[in-house]
């Protein structure tokens, strides 16, 4: 048997790499989608053409960005069985149907109305179209749901009984609603809304800075601002009653990310710090003395397992948590400040009017996806060393593979990923710069001729 | 063994099957399309010929999601062993599925520097396919299990058997595709349709005789289920089926009939999927597990198949109300949104 750590290691690696490509787009498209179809809905109610020319525009990147999500998710869907195939079949019994219910509710919704989303313009009536934009924003939402509810499962798994070493469900509500799901569903929802706001954000305040199309530009800086308003400081409550189920739920997990060793002494808020595996301790630490225990039990002096409370095999890998939720909430303060600096601007009127605001908001648009990035390396490697927390270990659950073979596949993603994500990036920052144009300037450029002209008698419906 | 734990394995293999005829008659002809993509000689009729599948080669690749998952969900020993066995073939398939969806996209918002877009839609689609073909050779020339695992090689499943249905494949599609070509299509692009489509059907009927011949000799369980026993008495419905459908294929190629050819060719495929399960029943990873030793546990198979009551039928009717949006031909100016 050629397998071993190494089979191991790469397998997580390509998953990781794999999944860390994949969520970029969910995180995009789960918001993108359900922007799309509020503009569409302001449009079919009110018959305001700019934001019919928005949704039209969004549309657009959204085609390409769902393309890269749809073929970058289907390798995950193939990858619990060909790199962890012991883990598939020990808990096949009560992941599988929560991943077939993804499929059967959400894929086929998504991508069946996707086809009248993007191509039906023309084919079916208005009302028609902006209830397929909806039933594809709601396929998002519902494909967000099943399979938070499968990650949080392994993350800390309930409703079931182990016979035989395969995990077998016995209450179902309590496999879906497992304790960490509720908040790990509302963050991700959330954090998928922010990243797509700020990015819609940023996308208007370029053009804002450029004096192009400054109807849509308004429009779109509006409606990201008071979305980011109302939803970053939520989703900083939200991510602490998260840290609060972490804490109760997956200590070791809690312990790593803020590199509390010593678990009869209250915590501080660790600043900065290289957390020391071999020593037990943290080098060069800056902290805050009793924050941390402040945050995580609400009480000045409260305790909360340390590291040195779980054997050096229970825990996870320090660095990674560490910095990736330092990370995380760092940009999520960021977007706190900038929301309240661009409410501030808003409430005095001069929101278009501030060089600085629209410009920090123009550079912010990565932000998001690096937050979002952040947070999962932050769940994922804190859920380590276990690939169902209690249940198996991640070296127990990898697949009889050797690990040439896996070497040789994750190179190959990592090849093909860099061609056709750099492709797709270019592809998307051409379509931005283009704008929210209908006319196409040359009818090249649309691939339909006959477009303009048809765009300009819907136009010309939506004001009748 | 329980009424119910007899009956749930049997139902979900029926579901399963009818994931991957929906795949494969799905997306089969969006693929074949794309093998004959640069067969389209101006970039108006590759506009064409991509606008003829654009709406919906979402959906039709959602049923290879749906083939995957529904293995996880209801026969987890089957999929824990079937995917790590075959795992190169599967890789190679999924990262020219890659190439070959985003191509959809890339192509209109890389005009007029589309032509790499155009290589890699044809190259991604032919790759996938030839590859989803080693994947079913493998499947049925056998996996080596010891102990509930897979206990073979990386390369086991490089045969000349599995490269054949390999082969196989990619004409079975180019057959689909260039009748769906012909049905959506007009003028020279539909006439060079049809011949691809006669070229296609030769070829198909070939590979089903190779196929066909060829695993008998390579398995006794094969051979015994057609061959001895006396089951021929029952199976015979079967070839006589596929030689009578092959000459209303060929008759609706020769006279330009899209739609015939289309439904000939799906049926063909139909019976030629008949004919795999008849081989290989009762096992789900040949020859060694059966349905009932890969199955899930009841709670978890009533549980999915609950789902799968209420939802499958609706997702065929969305399914096939898409397909009637855009029904008809593909027109000048239709298409990208």
């Amino acid at each position: 048997m050629d397998f071993g750590l190494d089979a191991t290691l790469l397998a997580r690696i390509q998953f990781a790499f794999t999944v860390t490509f994949h969520i970029i787009f969910p995180a995009f498209t789960i918001g993108l989608a359900s922007y799309i179809a509020t503009l569409e809905g302001i449009w079919y109610f009110r018959g305001d053409d700019r934001y019919h020319r928005l949704a039209r525009f969004w549309t657009k990147i959204f085609a390409v960005s769902f393309a890269m999500g749809v073929v970058s998710g289907l390798p995950m869907s193939y990858q619990f069985g060909t790199n962890w195939s012991r883990f598939s079949v020990a808990t096949g019994n009560v992941i599988g149907p929560l991943l077939g219910y993804e499929v059967m509710t959400a894929f086929f919704l998504e991508a069946t109305f996707l086809g009248i989303m993007l191509f039906g313009w023309n084919r079916v009536p208005r009302g028609l179209h902006f209830f397929s934009s909806c039933m594809v924003a709601f396929g998002t939402l519902l494909s967000a749901f099943w399979i938070l509810s499968a990650n949080s499962w392994m993350q800390y798994p309930t409703g079931h009984e182990v016979r035989d070493g395969i995990a077998v469900p016995v209450d179902w509500l309590a496999v879906i609603f497992n304790p960490t799901f509720p908040h790990r569903f509302a963050h991700m929802v959330t954090a998928a809304y922010i990243t797509t706001a700020i990015v819609v954000l940023s996308v208007g305040a370029r053009y804002w800075l450029q004096n192009r199309y400054a109807e849509e530009s308004r429009v779109m800086v509006r409606m990201a601002l008071a979305m980011i308003l109302v939803l970053a400081p939520l989703q900083a409550f939200i991510g602490d009653q998260h840290g609060l189920k972490t804490a109760q739920y997956q200590p070791a997990k809690l312990a790593a990310m803020e590199a509390h060793w010593d678990g009869t002494k209250p915590a501080g808020l660790v600043l900065f710090a290289l957390p020391n595996a071999r020593t037990e301790s943290n080098d060069y630490e800056i902290a805050i003395p009793n924050l941390g225990s402040l945050i995580i039990t609400h009480d000045w002096n409260g305790l909360f397992p340390g590291l040195k409370d779980f054997k050096p095999d229970d825990r996870p890998p320090l660095t990674m948590p560490f910095f990736g939720f330092r990370l995380m909430v760092a940009i999520g303060l960021w977007f706190i400040v900038l929301a309240g600096v661009g409410g501030f601007l808003w409430w005095r009127g001069r929101l278009f009017e501030s060089r600085t605001f629209m410009r920090a908001a123009s550079w912010s648009w990565p932000l998001g996806f690096v937050a979002v990035i952040a947070g999962w390396i932050t769940t994922e490697v804190g859920r380590q060393p276990w690939i169902a927390t209690g249940l198996m270990r991640t070296s127990e659950g990898v697949s009889p593979v050797a690990s040439g073979a896996v070497g040789a596949s994750l190179t190959l993603f990592f090849f093909v990923y860099l061609i056709v994500f750099s492709a797709g990036i270019v592809y998307i920052n051409r379509l931005i710069h283009k704008g929210p144009v209908l006319q196409a300037p040359s009818g090249l450029d649309e691939g339909t001729p006959a477009r303009p002209i048809s765009a300009a008698t819907e136009s010309g419906r939506g004001r009748a | 063994m329980g009424e119910i734990a007899y009956w749930l394995p049997l139902v979900w293999a029926a579901l399963i099957g009818l994931a991957i005829v929906m795949y494969v008659l799905l997306d089969g002809f969006d693929l074949g399309i794309g093998m004959l993509f640069l067969s389209g000689r101006s970039e108006e009729e590759r506009d064409h010929m991509m606008n003829a599948i654009a709406p919906y080669w979402d959906g039709n690749e959602t049923w290879l999601v749906l083939g995957g998952a529904g293995l996880l969900v209801a026969f987890p020993l089957a999929y824990g062993t079937i995917l790590p066995a075959l795992y190169i073939p599967i890789f190679v398939m999924l990262l020219a599925l890659v190439f070959r969806g985003v191509a959809f996209e890339f192509r209109f918002v890389s005009k007029p520097h589309h032509h790499w877009w155009d290589r890699a839609f044809a190259l991604g689609s032919t790759v996938a396919t030839f590859a989803q073909g080693v994947v079913l050779g493998g499947f049925m020339q056998g996996i080596d299990i010891q102990n509930r695992e897979f206990a073979g090689g990386t390369f086991d499943w490089l045969t000349p058997f599995s490269l054949l249905c390999g082969v196989g494949l990619m004409a079975g599609y180019i057959l689909l595709g260039s009748a769906w070509v012909m049905m959506k299509t007009d003028g020279d692009l539909a006439r060079r349709a049809q011949r691809h489509a006669e070229w296609a059907l030769y070829a198909t009927l070939f590979f089903v005789a190779a196929v066909s011949l060829w695993t008998p000799l390579m398995s006794d369980h094969i051979a015994e289920r057609w061959f001895r026993g006396g089951h021929i008495v029952w199976l015979w419905p079967v070839p006589f089926l596929t030689a009578v459908t092959a000459l209303l294929t060929y008759r609706g190629a020769r006279k330009g009939s899209g739609l015939q050819t289309f439904l000939g060719g799906m049926t063909l495929f139909l019976l030629c999927f008949l004919g795999l399960g008849i081989s290989v029943f009762p096992y789900l990873v040949f020859p060694s597990i059966t349905l009932w030793q890969a199955a899930a546990v009841p709670e978890s198979q009533i549980f999915s198949l609950i789902g799968a009551l209420l939802f499958l039928p609706l997702v065929l009717g969305y399914t096939a109300f898409v397909y009637w949006t855009f029904r008809g031909k593909v027109t000048e100016g239709e298409g990208y949104h």
